[in-house]
């Protein structure tokens, strides 16, 4: 394998990351006024971002078997039920995540 | 706000370590040196594109694929960049840095307005947040690729940290607003299509989806 072919692809990708990351600051700079749409958008995409967040995390579900959706559905369903429950976030996700690492190594 | 910074980190701690422990492992499997997964945690500092890159590179994919990969996977960050265009507008020096560290889940962080932090202290709460992520993932990455193999613990099934971090970020902004369409239009637009483009594609056109729905959405609009 060629050594520069592996650097180059590196730099590639990681200007590619970094250009769409810095691309939406450069293009509604301070001095002009963002457009209103924009600002519309900046407020209200938190909540849909998260949400398809929690979705591609869980992408890999599968109905096909009941070990491909259980741990899952379970796990998510502790997270859930806890952080509403006592609103701290640490206590739900060690909770959760213990719950899910025992189900997916020992029970399925 | 260093302490905050840290509190609030701690999930991310457990997913980067674990995650980047894992990317470093399989760079070192493929043969790559420590210096590059080094660089790569550095430099692209994406977890999903690097886990990727590395059966991409040790193929030799061609620097087309390569970019246009890149370019789908992360077209997400469009989104993290125009919803913290306003908070991040008067941050001074650490601006670039901001930007350039927004990952998923640093975003997942910074994007509530949290009533604890007072106006003047976001900025070094931002940088600190940014700066412990980084260096969470940079830290696993190189522990990776360097004991990788020595390391017996059964990590199966830790990643579910991050999903976690999602799910009550997701649950703390529903509990916090009482508009709640936003919040359904991101997860329904997901699904949808999750079901009809199936696991690989659906981002993109989950993101043109969200997009139009919410341009299209009145309530959003504030009234001055």
């Amino acid at each position: 394998m060629n050594n520069y072919y592996v650097w180059i692809a590196v730099a590639v990708i990681a200007l590619i990351t970094a250009m769409l990351r810095f691309l939406p600051f450069v293009v509604f700079n301070g001095n002009k006024k963002t457009p209103a749409i924009i600002e519309k958008l900046s407020k209200v995409l938190p909540y849909a971002v998260m949400g398809m967040l929690v979705v591609y995390c869980l992408k890999d579900t599968s109905f096909e078997s009941v070990s491909g959706f259980l741990p899952q559905l379970i796990a998510c369903m502790v997270v859930g039920v806890l952080y509403v429950w006592k609103r701290n976030t640490l206590i739900s996700i060690v909770t959760g995540t213990v719950c899910y690492m025992i189900m997916v190594q020992m029970v399925f | 706000m260093l302490k905050k910074a840290l509190t609030d980190t701690l999930p991310v701690m457990t997913g980067y370590l674990v995650l980047g422990f894992g990317f470093g492992i399989i760079m070192k499997t493929d043969g790559f040196g420590v210096l590059l997964t080094l660089a790569m945690s550095l430099f692209i500092y994406a977890g999903s594109v690097q886990y990727v890159a590395v059966g991409m590179l040790a193929g030799g994919a061609p620097l087309l694929v390569v970019g246009i990969t890149t370019l789908v996977m992360n077209a997400r960050h469009l989104f993290y960049g125009i919803s913290m265009i306003d908070k991040y507008k008067n941050m001074g020096k650490c601006k670039p840095y901001l930007i350039f560290a927004l990952t998923d889940e640093t975003y997942s962080l910074v994007c509530n307005d949290d009533a604890t932090i007072q106006k003047k202290d976001r900025k070094g709460y931002y940088l600190w947040v940014s700066l412990f992520n980084h260096m969470y993932w940079i830290t696993g990455s190189l522990l990776g690729a360097v004991i990788g193999s020595v390391v017996k613990f059964n990590s199966e099934g830790i990643d579910f940290a991050l999903t976690a971090l999602f799910l009550t970020v997701f649950l703390e902004q529903w509990l916090s607003t009482k508009k709640h369409i936003p919040a359904i239009i991101g997860t329904g637009a997901s699904l949808l299509c999750l079901l009809i483009f199936g696991r690989d594609n659906f981002l993109i056109p989950t993101m043109l989806v969200i997009a139009v729905s919410l341009c299209l959405y009145k309530e959003g609009v504030r009234h001055e």
